[in-house]
């Protein structure tokens, strides 16, 4: 009976005790801590929506979820910051004429390589011969425009900056970003065996990674990027505001505190805004012919390709799609943070909890996608003072000064990926369809 | 009764059987063969014989013991010998490796055997420090067959040997297990090629659609106008 | 011919000696890597937390031995702890097998599951190693620490350049040589290692000729488990030990296997001398040597680096994506053991 109940409503009850534990945090936290890990738990869910699309869809495993999500990040620097003209004049001249080198060399060498198929030992050097020419002429105008640019005053800028837009159109960029390296490293490793995208992937990532981090007249690499433009109001601004004030006093609190929540609430308005749209083009596509194409495809793919599928390039659809989702959702992260930091970009964080979260929730379903990300996010972040707490009263019975409660209590933190690893083992053994299996359509 | 005997197979891999009460048997010495048309199961015939598909009914009998429970392993140390039709030898390990390999459940000293192998298939001995993978179909096929008899069976169960070889290996292939008969092996094989089999056969099966269709020896099946028509091409 | 000399003294000391050393750390995280493929079929993405793991039990033994007195100078006292690492994270690998990967084994899960899975477990041991030894960089480095100083050489040969071989050098690559001799002798000569190497050939075949499969795979986890603990063990001698730096090496060591040829541990070991050269190549700074070799009078502004050192990760990434493009099985077509 009561099965039968949680079969039916399922969905509906999850939601509803993911809601509850949101609100036990407000009530015991407070309503601004609930809201930061709602906003978090928001974009984990995009995050988790485009992965499902890749891996749910098309049982295709990208193992670079940080790496996309960090160009969409990327994009939102490039967007939103104000362009710095003295870096420009410095270095402009040099970047762009490395960026037209750089496509100028791509362009000659995949046109060499269509050229001279008849050549088939020799080709490769011919190629390796013009990418070594183009790089040593990338280097050469190249890198006296990056001093120049890293010169102009590096504790503030030293970077090019941005073009000064507003951030919001920094998402759908960062989508773009995403879906174009998502490009090449599909034709790359798609079409060969399944864990060769996986390592493609968690290479790639890597290396974007590094970039941010060390091309500092980009991104302004562990100098971080700071300030970044808002979509929605400052507190400062609301606090001086005769409207706010007076609608602070209204619900009777402080007016530093209901401004850090209204600034809060906008963002969630705006995040629930994507993952909507977002949902609802997901559900769409998944129950139109190409959804039913996909799933055939992930099921059988001999059989699919048999019938005439042409499996790998709808696998490098379905790959930048998601992707550029990822983007999205990298994009939003650093408008909500204010700040672009390549330090915090960390694999397990993302990427791999990523996965926990989309394989938890119940891979295929998008519902069970959005679900995951609510719900890891959530104890990602509380297993953190649960773990303390949990060693404070396993060791209560020794001194407090005595070694073992002591290291108990400062690596009660790293329980957390412990915690992570355990779940995923988990699931994949006792329940491997996931919170919210995939309809059986 | 037989000294290898499948008695009444039926089974399947799913739902559905693909073998329908089929009986298959072979004496020590004697050659039998299955014949008949594609999908009539005749390689399910073999799996089921050396217990590689789940039997529903019947029971299979080897040297007066009932062995239906056992597992291929356990039927290889009973004295089964297998050889597959397609992927029967270890590509990446050398000739003489993969005739140890044959013998891995033997604890005793395999040399005398190895030698008998290479007496058997001279070319053998020549490659043997080259990888099976790169040996020709024919070459390969020997060694399947080298690799299964390094147990010393005393039933030798072969799918399709002669699958993509040219006719004139064929015809060696063919004589070779003539020979492997004489040193009173039971030999129990599926063919393609229906007509030159059923000359060295000693009793032959004509299998159709899970059903035994024609029992008889090999020479009789091959006079037979019935399965002259229909399944030797006239 | 002294500058030749000097020129050849100066790759010796920045790019050979410290090529071997990271090419055979590579080569055994390879080796270990391409086994587990080759018999149980997935990329063990937990291969990097595995080493760590190794390498930390016999950091605390070491410790533990150093509070107590032993040395074994002037070769480090790790040495002497790596046995017990190696059998602690062999239980720990075999216990891991039997709770977790023989589930899915039995199932015959899809490889992508069995890599998921190993996501699972590399969280796991990632947590386990932090909470046990912290996220910070452990010295546990003891002995002498140059068996040839870049002076003493000077003195010796009367040249500019000094050629200087670090104690962790000399023992990585040494170690490395026995460790990959045996198992080369292991993996073709002994009744084991050939059961091995036909289960990873043919499963099916392998079954019907009596190989028994739990063994194989038991095998498998016990050598990749030594292995990863002599291998950890030796780059955090040689580095140092930090865990997040271990699943840093995972790119490396796969894209090693790859280039080798997945499931061939000649490829392995190859693969790892391939990507750590090609780092150390490409990374390198040539406007010392070039200033020896080239005319008297020449002058040069900029390091002569085709890359900057920041980036020797993404040189294994560049190789990697060559080889997928041009040859996917590797340079020894690999697949198999």
């Amino acid at each position: 009976m009561a099965a039968a109940f949680y079969y039916q409503y399922r969905n509906q009850i999850l939601f509803s005790v993911m809601a509850g534990l949101l609100l036990a945090v407000a009530l015991m936290q407070g309503l601004s801590v609930s809201l930061t890990i709602l906003n978090l738990c928001l974009i984990s869910a995009i995050m988790s929506l485009g992965v499902n699309i890749q891996w749910g869809y098309a049982g295709l495993f990208n193992v670079g979820v940080m790496g996309f999500a960090a160009l969409g990040g990327l994009a939102g620097v490039l967007i939103s910051m104000p362009p710095v003209s003295e870096a420009w004049q410095a270095g402009g001249l040099g970047i762009l004429l490395g960026l037209i080198i750089t496509t100028g060399t791509i362009a000659a060498a995949l046109y060499t390589w269509s050229q001279v198929r008849h050549l088939t030992k020799q080709r490769y050097w011919v190629i390796a011969g013009i990418i070594i020419l183009g790089y040593a002429l990338l280097r050469i105008f190249f890198d006296p425009g990056v001093v120049a640019i890293e010169a102009i005053d590096p504790s503030v800028t030293g970077y090019l900056g941005g073009l000064g837009l507003p951030i919001l159109v920094a998402w759908p960029v960062g989508a773009l970003f995403a879906a174009g390296i998502a490009f090449v490293i599909g034709k790359i490793a798609l079409g060969l065996r399944s864990d060769y995208l996986a390592i493609a992937t968690l290479g790639i990532s890597e290396i974007i990674i590094f970039c941010i981090k060390n091309e500092e007249w980009l991104t302004r690499g562990v100098k971080n990027v700071n300030g970044l433009p808002r979509p929605v109001p400052y507190e400062i601004d609301l606090q001086r505001a005769q409207w706010f004030q007076e609608w602070a006093l209204d619900f009777g609190m402080p007016v530093d505190d209901a401004s850090a929540v209204f600034v809060k609430i906008c963002y969630a308005l705006l995040f629930i805004a994507v993952i909507a749209v977002l949902l609802w083009l997901s559900e769409t596509a998944l129950k139109s012919p190409w959804g039913r194409m996909m799933r055939a495809i992930r099921d059988n793919e001999t059989a699919a390709a048999a019938m005439g599928k042409d499996v790998t390039w709808q696998h490098l659809r379905v790959f930048i799609l998601g992707s550029a989702v990822i983007g999205v959702a990298g994009a939003m992260m650093v408008t909500l943070d204010g700040q672009f930091t390549p330090t915090s970009c960390q694999p397990l964080r993302f990427t791999f909890l990523i996965w926990v979260m989309v394989i938890a929730g119940g891979s295929g379903n998008n519902w069970g996608a959005v679900l995951g990300g609510f719900l890891i996010w959530f104890f990602w972040i509380e297993a953190e003072p649960i773990g303390l707490w949990l060693m404070d009263v396993v060791t209560s019975g020794l001194p407090s000064t005595h070694w073992l409660r002591l290291h108990l209590l400062e690596s009660a933190a790293h329980t957390r990926l412990m915690t992570m690893g355990v779940i995923l083992l988990l699931v994949l053994r006792f329940s491997p369809r996931g919170l919210i299996p995939e309809a059986r359509r | 009764m037989s000294f290898l005997l499948g008695e009444h197979m039926t089974g399947g891999y799913g739902a559905t059987d693909i073998l329908y009460d089929c009986s298959i048997g072979v004496e020590k010495g004697e050659i039998a063969v299955i014949v008949g048309p594609n999908g009539a199961g005749k390689s399910t015939a073999l799996k089921a014989v050396f217990g590689m598909l789940p039997l529903r009914q019947g029971r299979i009998l080897f040297n007066d013991q009932d062995i239906t429970q056992l597992k291929p392993e356990e039927r290889v140390l009973r004295g089964m010998g297998f050889v597959p039709q397609n992927q029967n030898v270890f590509t990446s390990m050398t000739v003489e490796e993969n005739l140890e390999m044959g013998a891995f459940i033997r604890t005793d000293p395999i040399a005398d055997s190895i030698a008998q192998v290479y007496e058997l298939f001279p070319i053998l001995k020549d490659k043997r420090k080259q990888s099976a993978g790169e040996l020709s179909g024919g070459q390969r096929q020997q060694v399947a067959v080298g690799r299964a008899l390094m147990t010393h069976p005393k039933v030798l169960i072969l799918d399709e040997p002669t699958a993509g070889v040219s006719p004139i290996v064929m015809d060696e292939l063919f004589d070779r297990i003539i020979e492997i008969a004489r040193l009173d092996v039971a030999i129990l094989m599926v063919e393609q090629n229906a007509k030159q089999a059923l000359e060295i056969a000693d009793k032959g099966y004509v299998l159709v659609q899970g059903h035994n269709r024609f029992t008889d020896s090999g020479e009789a099946l091959l006079a037979n106008p019935e399965v002259r028509k229909a399944f030797l091409g006239g | 011919m002294a500058d030749i000399l000097n020129a050849l003294t100066l790759l010796g000391n920045f790019l050979i000696i410290p090529g071997l050393t990271y090419g055979s750390q590579l080569a055994l995280g390879a080796l270990g890597v391409t086994l587990v493929y080759g018999v149980l079929r997935f990329s063990n993405f937990a291969h990097g937390e595995t080493m760590a793991f190794g390498a930390m039990i016999t950091i605390l033994v070491t410790w533990g031995l150093q509070s107590v007195g032993v040395s074994i100078k002037p070769l480090p006292t790790a040495l002497i702890a790596i046995p017990i690492g190696i059998v602690v994270t062999v239980i720990l690998a075999l216990g891991i097998d039997k709770v977790v990967y023989r589930f899915h084994r039995e199932r015959k899960a899809n490889p992508v599951i069995f890599l998921i899975v190993s996501i699972g477990v590399m969280f796991f041991m990632g947590g386990l190693i932090r909470f046990v030894i912290g996220p910070g960089d452990q010295i546990f480095f003891d002995g002498t620490r140059f068996i040839l100083k870049a002076r003493e050489f000077k003195e010796i040969t009367g040249l500019n350049e000094g050629l200087s071989l670090k104690m962790t050098q000399a023992v990585t690559i040494v170690t490395t040589l026995v460790i990959v001799t045996a198992m080369f002798w292991f993996l073709n000569h002994t009744r084991t290692g050939k059961s091995m190497r036909a289960y990873s050939d043919n499963e099916d075949l392998a079954l019907l000729s009596g190989i028994d499969p739990d063994r194989v795979v038991m095998v498998t986890w016990i050598i990749v488990a030594a292995l990863a603990t002599i291998g950890g063990t030796l780059y955090g001698l040689d580095k140092s030990f930090k865990p997040f730096v271990y699943m840093q090496l995972l790119l490396p060591i796969f894209a090693s296997a790859i280039v080798g040829g997945v499931g061939n541990p000649v490829g392995a070991v190859a693969g790892g001398y391939v990507i750590a050269f090609s780092e150390l190549i490409l990374t390198f700074a040539y406007k010392k040597v070039l200033l020896y070799l080239g005319p008297d009078n020449l002058e040069l502004d900029s390091l002569i680096q085709f890359l900057g050192t920041d980036y020797k990760i993404a040189v294994s990434f560049i190789i990697l994506v060559i080889v997928l493009v041009i040859k996917p099985t590797g340079l020894f077509s690999g697949k198999t053991i």
